[in-house]
């Protein structure tokens, strides 16, 4: 008996085409970023940690943007507002325009090498990021230090990794020419 | 001649653009904001919401836990000893404190109920632990494995073995969320314990020692003076150690003097902590005289209420 052929763990190429995705992977990978948002870290990892969910639904606004959209991003990030006891409404602005931000360069980001979407990525985090200042600077909080900006770099260097991993299960298996 | 739809047939309809959407979630964003930090009126749901994501946050917390027993497992026995030697000595050292306690208390007691005072710090106290700290770089938040379960409410000291850490702000049904003394909207009345001089110590958010504002520059402090809860608040019993002072600056030519303070308890460290209990109910807030003139108390957005 063959084993199943699975594809390799790399990014797909631009002519490959993805099968649509499930709906339940879409919430399960949802929901891990958002347990992983949780994880309770303090110090130098603290300070390091991207925020996951705000790097997954950016991807799911990309690749499947049927599914996800500005609605179901506000929507999490109404969750994410309680989970961190920040103001209600913070983190789902910032998702909705976040996820905003995928529709409008969802089409083209794809052709890019995955660093150079990186770099896009990184742009639209900080916008998040800013957002989420703009928000609490309103609310009297105290201008933070410049490691403030430290999570959506972080972010932006996972993006490939979170790519790979998100599109796994929705590639083709490998064409028998190639083989 | 055919008929040609004006729409869009229904396989190509995807409800509004996406910048209607982001208007319309945006306006939402923006009345919420509104409602939450003006008017709080949506605690209620955030309790809601807080339950539904109560088991994601427990699941968030198993990798660590699950490495901590591994780790405990496999500590040396030599670690052990070592932690047991400590523990032995320090219960040895503190046992004369101890012993002459009761005593003490007991005198106090008399003394307390000839003066007509009212009674010291002598409450309950929950156990709890900490799950995670709050991801908001803006806010010096912690959130505790017990909440209305444990019958915590909000307003209650949290302690760790050196000093205060902080107070319960807000309950939810498993859980409980901590804003600790250095957080930037955090005050607590403290006194200096040498010189029994009265202030009140600011936290300054992340990364900042708390400040001690509002104190006259020839006030009887030095800097390595402890300062404890002077308790005049209701919300913090008093005799609580919490801060050290670390810095101070006394320049004549402004109204206050500049004085830092350093937390006592492992403000951002500790895992183990302790609620404590309200001390004892406040007695009324007298009422005001007739006649004279209502002083309106700024700060913290309070106001003073007669009669």
């Amino acid at each position: 008996m063959a084993l199943p052929k699975v594809p390799p763990l790399t990014l797909a190429r631009p002519e490959e085409i993805l099968r649509p995705a499930r709906p339940w992977f879409i919430l399960l990978m949802l929901l891990l970023a958002f347990a992983g948002n949780m994880l309770p870290f303090s110090g130098v990892a603290q300070a390091l940690k991207p925020d996951f969910v705000a790097l997954v639904l950016l991807y799911w606004c990309i690749q499947e943007p049927r599914y996800v959209g500005v609605g179901i991003a506000w929507l999490v990030g109404l969750l994410m507002d309680v989970g961190d006891a920040t103001y209600f409404g913070q983190h789902a602005l910032a998702y909705a325009v976040l996820a905003y931000g995928a529709e409008y360069f969802r089409r083209r980001v794809l052709r890019f090498s995955p660093w150079q979407q990186a770099a896009q990525v990184a742009v639209l985090l900080g916008l998040c990021a800013a957002i989420v200042l703009l928000i609490r600077a309103v609310g009297g909080a105290p201008l933070p230090r410049w490691t403030y900006v430290v999570p959506s770099l972080v972010g932006a260097l996972l993006w490939p990794l979170v790519s790979v991993v998100l599109q796994w299960p929705q590639r083709p298996p490998a064409s028998p020419a190639e083989r | 001649m055919r008929h040609i739809p004006a729409e869009p047939p229904a396989f190509f309809n995807r409800g509004p653009s996406p910048l209607a959407r982001l208007a319309f979630f945006g306006i939402i964003s923006i009345a919420l904001l509104f409602a939450d930090t003006r008017y709080r009126y949506l605690e209620n749901i955030r309790q809601v919401a807080a339950t539904i994501i109560y088991p994601l946050q427990r699941a968030a917390q198993m990798p660590g836990e699950a490495l901590a027993y591994v780790a405990t497992f496999f500590s040396s026995q030599r670690a052990l000893a070592d932690d047991n030697d400590t523990l032995k000595r320090q219960l040895v050292a503190q046992s004369p404190a101890v012993q002459g306690y009761p005593l003490l208390q007991q005198d106090n007691a008399r003394l307390a109920a000839l003066l007509d005072l009212r009674q010291r710090y002598g409450g309950a106290a929950t156990a709890v632990e900490v799950l995670y700290t709050g991801r908001d770089p803006f806010a010096q938040k912690l959130f505790v494995n017990k909440g209305a379960d444990a019958g915590l409410v909000p307003g209650e000291a949290v302690v760790d073995g050196d000093g205060v850490v902080g107070q319960v702000t807000r309950v939810f049904p498993f859980m409980a969320e901590v804003t600790l003394v250095s957080d930037k909207d955090h005050a607590v009345p403290v006194k200096v314990m040498r010189s029994g001089v009265r202030s009140v110590l600011f936290g300054s958010g992340a990364g900042r020692p708390p400040e001690l504002r509002f104190t006259a520059p020839n006030a009887d402090i030095a800097v390595g003076d402890v300062l404890v809860t002077s308790g005049i608040d209701g919300t913090y019993p008093p005799g609580l150690a919490v801060a050290q002072v670390a810095t101070l600056e006394r320049d004549t030519g402004q109204m206050f003097a500049r004085i830092t303070a350093r937390p006592l308890a492992g403000v951002d460290r500790s895992l183990h902590l302790l609620v404590l209990a309200p001390a004892a109910v406040l007695l009324p807030q007298p009422e005001e005289p007739a006649g004279t003139d209502t002083v309106k108390r700024g700060g913290k957005g309070k106001t003073r209420r007669g009669g």
